[in-house]
């Protein structure tokens, strides 16, 4: 009971938890599913972008490219390690992964068609994961919040540089400026669905939020989204595809149109365009790899022998 | 940046080191002396300067497929982190050729056909993921060709080119860790499981035949070699041989008994790899002319 207390206290007064306190089960099942939801993300994620290294039209856009996909695969390190410091594995979370027990953003179940998606992928996913993803630099769990300040820094660096390859598109020929409308018609809507369902419906965001786990529902994130979007979209020459976006003087924010909830539902359930296709992926490149896995292991148990 | 708006950092200003591992696209070579010695042919220059770069940015290419598709996490990295530091070589060594002939690095590396690529076979061979070759193949070609390459900039470092000579210092730091890299794991393998074992055998017969080609110097290559340019591949063979048979011996290894295949690769003559290799590279700068990126 003192241990429950002195958790709550130290919650409540915006401090850390560290690995090694008291911590109520119920808070590390969900930091660990949470936590792992976001490494399986940048994992999944690294698919649809890696789609375009090969294919990048310039050798500058190749190695921002590679070196963007590079650092979500470091993303997801330090956020299985993060796990790991609450007991938790990276081998069964991957297994969870790939067996379709344990959830990533439904975002990266979207096909990315041309170059431009690469841009807007930068601009407004990564933009909605920062909005998402910032407010967690506080979070109340200090291994989450010092791997998101990282995570953060480095998120804020891809939107920048997909921004920038869509204002360079923008300057280009037609063809590239229909390319970029394109790629932002097809990936608005989605993007305002990662900020998950509205907040009726939203299952576990009441108690997050006491844990400090999670520390804005989802609509105001959404809203925060739509309100940081519209002026870049304006900006770089571009309409979002969503005629009700209007400013609303009287709340202080963009009203906007209706989420199509039934296709959000679609793709969290696996009946999502690429959903089949990415688990498929990433089931192949471990079960393709395991061998290596195994040798390396047997390799390093004979040198502890010798040693 | 602030915690609060997430578009706060659209307008910062540049910062590197937001990157998790850096990203080798920087001037590294801003400061060096570019002026062209007129004792130096600029033909051959160019050639040769398209030959090292061509050898790197094809070989980024291959390296890259494993994104996503290594067997850990810790290798999607590494690998991606050998493409970037080959891709940074390619574009300071076709931007060369490109001063000297009036045209950039990406008109180079989009526009030019399979015969007019350079690039040595090793480079643009199928070694995994593909269906050519898996794990153990790629670190075969990867411990031969970084041991080559390494040699190879090790001398250029002397090059009467202050370009090469800058390209090269800063690539044998680069080349250092991608030859480490490819023989722990040519060890691990060799040293972990029958299975390991056998497919690393098998990833060294692979590579093995394209052996020869980089000891083969190209009649430019000989003539800067003169000039204190180049460097002759030929002078490299004993120091290759010597690393490649100590890094096989720890593991237990033999050379593989194989035959030699011919190479051509600096002369514009490939393999049937190169031509769909070069489609999938090129294919959105072509179908867009006129195009900004």
């Amino acid at each position: 009971m003192d241990l429950e207390r002195e958790f709550e206290r130290v919650v409540a007064a915006d401090h850390r938890i560290e690995p090694r306190d008291w911590m109520p089960d119920g808070y590390r099942k969900t930091l660990i599913r949470q936590i792992a939801q976001h490494a399986h993300s940048e994992i999944i994620g690294m698919q649809p972008e890696g789609n375009w290294i090969s294919r990048a039209p310039s050798l500058r856009r190749k190695a921002i490219l590679l070196a963007k996909v590079q650092d979500e695969a470091g993303h997801g390190l330090y956020l299985y390690a993060a796990t790991e410091t609450l007991g938790a594995d990276r081998e069964d979370l991957t297994t969870k992964l790939i067996e379709g027990r344990q959830k990533y953003s439904s975002i990266f179940n979207y096909p990315t068609l041309t170059f431009a998606d690469v841009g807007v992928i930068g601009w407004l996913v990564d933009g909605a994961a920062i909005c998402n993803q910032v407010p967690l630099c506080r979070t109340s769990y200090g291994p989450y919040a010092r791997a998101m300040i990282r995570v953060c820094k480095e998120e804020s660096f891809h939107q920048r540089q997909g921004y920038e390859l869509l204002m360079t598109m923008m300057r280009g020929t037609d063809a590239q400026k229909a390319m970029v409308q394109d790629a932002v018609n097809r990936w608005w809507w989605p993007s305002l669905m990662m900020f998950g369902p509205p907040d009726a419906e939203s299952s576990n965001t009441e108690q997050s939020m006491v844990w400090r786990i999670k520390r804005h529902t989802n609509d105001e994130l959404r809203q925060r989204f739509v309100d940081m979007s519209v002026p870049q979209a304006e900006k770089l020459g571009v309409t979002l595809p969503d005629p009700k976006i209007a400013w609303n003087a009287e709340r202080g924010h963009h009203d906007f149109g209706d989420i199509d909830w039934d296709e959000f539902w679609q793709v969290v359930k696996g009946d999502g365009p690429c959903n089949a296709e990415r688990i498929e992926n990433r089931r192949k490149a471990h079960e393709d790899g395991a061998w290596v896995r195994e040798a390396a292991a047997a390799y390093a148990a004979k040198k502890e022998r010798v040693a | 940046m602030s915690f609060d708006n997430a578009y706060e950092s659209l307008v910062e200003g540049h910062e590197e080191k937001h990157w998790a591992f850096g990203t080798g696209f920087t001037h590294a070579l801003s400061g060096v002396d570019r002026a062209i010695s007129s004792t130096v042919d600029r033909d051959d220059l160019a050639a040769y300067c398209l030959m090292l770069g061509d050898d790197a940015l094809v070989y980024a290419q291959r390296l890259a497929e494993w994104c996503a598709k290594a067997p850990e996490l810790e290798e999607d990295v590494a690998l991606a982190n050998i493409a970037l530091d080959l891709l940074g070589q390619a574009r300071m060594l076709l931007s060369r050729a490109g001063e000297i002939q009036g045209t950039d690095e990406d008109a180079l590396a989009y526009l030019r056909d399979s015969s007019e690529f350079r690039n040595v076979h090793l480079a643009e061979i199928d070694c995994g993921p593909g269906p050519g070759g898996d794990f153990a193949t790629t670190m075969a070609r990867l411990l031969v060709f970084s041991a080559w390459r390494l040699a190879l900039l090790h001398r250029l470092t002397g090059s009467a080119d202050p370009v090469l000579a800058a390209v090269a210092a800063k690539g044998v730091k680069e080349l250092t860790y991608h030859r480490d890299h490819a023989a722990q794991w040519v060890l691990r393998l060799a040293g972990g499981t029958d299975y390991s074992r056998e497919r690393m055998v098998a990833g060294l017969a692979v590579v093995w035949p394209h052996l020869d080609e980089l000891f083969t110097a190209h009649p430019i290559e000989h003539r800067l070699a003169e000039a204190g340019v180049a460097v002759d591949p030929a002078e490299l063979r004993s120091e290759v041989d010597s690393v490649l048979d100590t890094v096989l011996g720890a593991a237990g290894l033999t050379r593989p008994d194989v035959a030699s295949v011919p190479g051509g690769g600096r002369g514009g003559v490939h393999t049937e790899a190169m031509a769909p290799l070069l489609a999938e590279m090129q294919v959105v700068a072509r179908a867009l002319p006129g195009g900004v990126w």
